[in-house]
């Protein structure tokens, strides 16, 4: 009852209520396109991406400009440039990724450090790294900014659903019988960067992946299709956002980090339902 | 004219020619069977066909109206990963996509046609399984229907029976040889020089040099024939 009541006494605030919007759509989207990345093996794209829009913030912060505004044309930018190192034969793809991951990141904070006026540097660089309290800050325009983007994510995503599984399952074929895979691929890594730029807010730069990743990995353990694993990976990904987010209101716990955590219960859960449900 | 007219055409990687000087041609309905040894260019003719690769010299010609996307392709390997969550309709379906022009979605026509085809291969009680857990050849059958969905003129074949038991491979070869009296062009890449000789009309045999193509009648009486089943068709 107690938890009932200072819950819904929460919910009064508006900062709250901006919180689990802009959560419940950044889950939602980050699950949908996760079991195309984590199927096309670009689960590390998603992590260098978010290093990249680590550092691409730093530069924002350091000329002063709005994060958004530098974060996503350069993040898109770069999911294009990570695509073609991966699919070139002559460069190590996975090399290549890693190598820009980390040197933004490295380059990220040198920067904050460098230029940055602020007097408590290393707090802003955990904030942008880990999320801890920005979902809770979110203005108005977050959330409508948050709203549209999400609503072409996933309207992109309906509308080349059959598309988007044709280019995952077998791009050869797909190739062959005249779709252009090219064309998709970009357009799988373009929606990747807007929904990496979308969830720093949430979970910060470090922990995207584990948004991407987990709820997929986790929908494979029970489901066959490919359509009910994106249904269901949608579904778990909400769910742990939400109760994410809740507990970390309830107890003050970082809100990306417990977001994360009830991601991977839920792994841990659907991996010991699936083993059973083999068995049986 | 012919579906398809190949003349002096050259394939290669990175312009280096790994078969030169090709001619050939393929009617309306019928049956070429490409053979010739591992790494001879048979999978690389196939995508040239296919247009994911360009040739490095001479000219392919597509004739009877067909079009780049309108031939159906069962790719030598298919690199699913184990873990794939698909069932078997999701897949067959995919085929149709070549169909739906800028339409986001499959017609119920389309559907219907999927139907059918699974129902022609005898898989349509498969429909809603997972394809990483059926058999290797309910999976092969599986990528026929697919590829079925996306021509209703040519079938391009890249070792269909490859790893499949024999008796199995004996009824995709009845599979696809009646699906080739059904009207559709079919081009199949073989390692089965036998098979070939039984099923198809045609036959290419590329790699060493004469090069054959011609009926299978005259493959059979040219030298080039008894030299390569005794190479490597007969283990006596
Ligand atoms: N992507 C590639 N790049 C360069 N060379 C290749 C590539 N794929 C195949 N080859 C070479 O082309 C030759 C023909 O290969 P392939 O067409 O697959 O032979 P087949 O299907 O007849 O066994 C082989 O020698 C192979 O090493
Ligand atoms: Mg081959």
């Amino acid at each position: 009852m107690n938890i009932i009541e200072s819950l819904s006494s929460y919910f009064s605030y508006t900062f709250v209520r901006y919180a689990l919007i802009a959560g419940v759509l950044i889950a939602l989207c980050a699950a949908l396109l996760g079991v195309s990345l984590v199927l096309k093996r670009y689960s590390m794209i998603g992590d260098g991406l978010s290093h990249v829009a680590f550092g691409a913030i730093a530069v924002a912060a350091v000329c002063g400009t709005a994060p958004m505004t530098v974060a996503l044309p350069v993040t898109i930018a770069a999911a294009i440039l990570l695509l073609g190192l991966n699919s070139s034969t002559k460069i190590k793809g996975d090399a290549a990724i890693a190598m820009i991951s980390v040197g933004t990141l490295a380059l990220g904070y040198l920067l904050l450090n460098v230029f940055s006026t602020s007097s408590n540097v290393s707090g802003d660089v955990c904030t942008t790294l880990f999320g801890s309290t920005s979902i809770l800050t979110l203005s108005k325009t977050d959330v409508i900014l948050c709203l549209a983007l999400t609503a072409v994510v996933i309207l992109v995503f309906i509308l080349f659903y059959n598309r988007i599984f044709a280019v995952t399952f077998d791009e050869a074929f797909a190739c062959a019988t005249g779709t252009n895979t090219k064309a998709y691929n970009t357009l799988i890594a373009v929606v990747t960067a807007v929904v990496i730029v979308l969830a720093m807010n949430l979970v910060g730069a470090l922990l995207i992946s584990a948004l991407i990743i987990f709820p997929a990995l986790s929908a494979m353990r029970l489901f066959k299709s490919f359509r009910s694993v994106i249904i269901s990976s949608a579904i778990i990904s909400v769910a742990c956002a939400v109760a994410g987010i809740f507990i970390a209101i309830l107890y003050g716990t970082p809100v990306g980090s417990t977001i994360v955590a009830a991601d991977i219960v839920s792994f841990i859960f659907c991996f010991i339902a699936g083993k059973i449900a083999k068995k049986s | 004219m012919a579906l398809i007219n190949v003349s002096g055409v050259s394939l290669g990687y990175e312009g280096k020619a790994i078969v030169t000087d090709l001619n050939f041609s393929v009617g309306k309905g019928d049956y070429l069977c490409i053979v010739g040894e591992n790494g001879s260019g048979k999978s690389t003719l196939m995508k040239t066909l296919l247009g994911q690769k360009s040739v490095v010299a001479g000219k392919i010609e597509f004739g009877d109206g067909l079009r780049q996307n309108e031939i159906g392709y069962l790719p030598q390997q298919t690199e699913v990963q184990k873990d794939f969550p698909a069932s078997v309709k999701e897949i067959i379906l995919s085929g149709c996509l070549n169909g739906c022009g800028i339409k986001p979605f499959y017609s119920k026509a389309q559907k219907k046609q999927a139907a059918d085809i699974m129902k022609r291969l005898g898989i349509t009680d498969l429909s809603d399984k997972c394809y990483r857990e059926l058999s290797g050849g309910q999976q092969q059958r599986v990528l026929l229907a697919r590829a079925l969905c996306a021509t209703k003129k040519l079938l391009i074949l890249d070792e269909p029976v490859a790893g499949l038991d024999p008796v199995v491979t004996k009824n995709l070869y009845h599979l696809i040889t009646e699906i080739n009296k059904e009207g559709i062009t079919v081009i199949m890449v073989s390692h089965d020089i036998h098979a070939a000789i039984e099923f198809a009309s045609h036959i290419l045999h590329i790699g060493n040099k004469p090069l054959f193509f011609g009926t299978k009648e005259d493959y059979k009486n040219s030298d080039g024939c008894h030299c390569f089943i005794c190479d490597g068709g007969c283990d006596e």
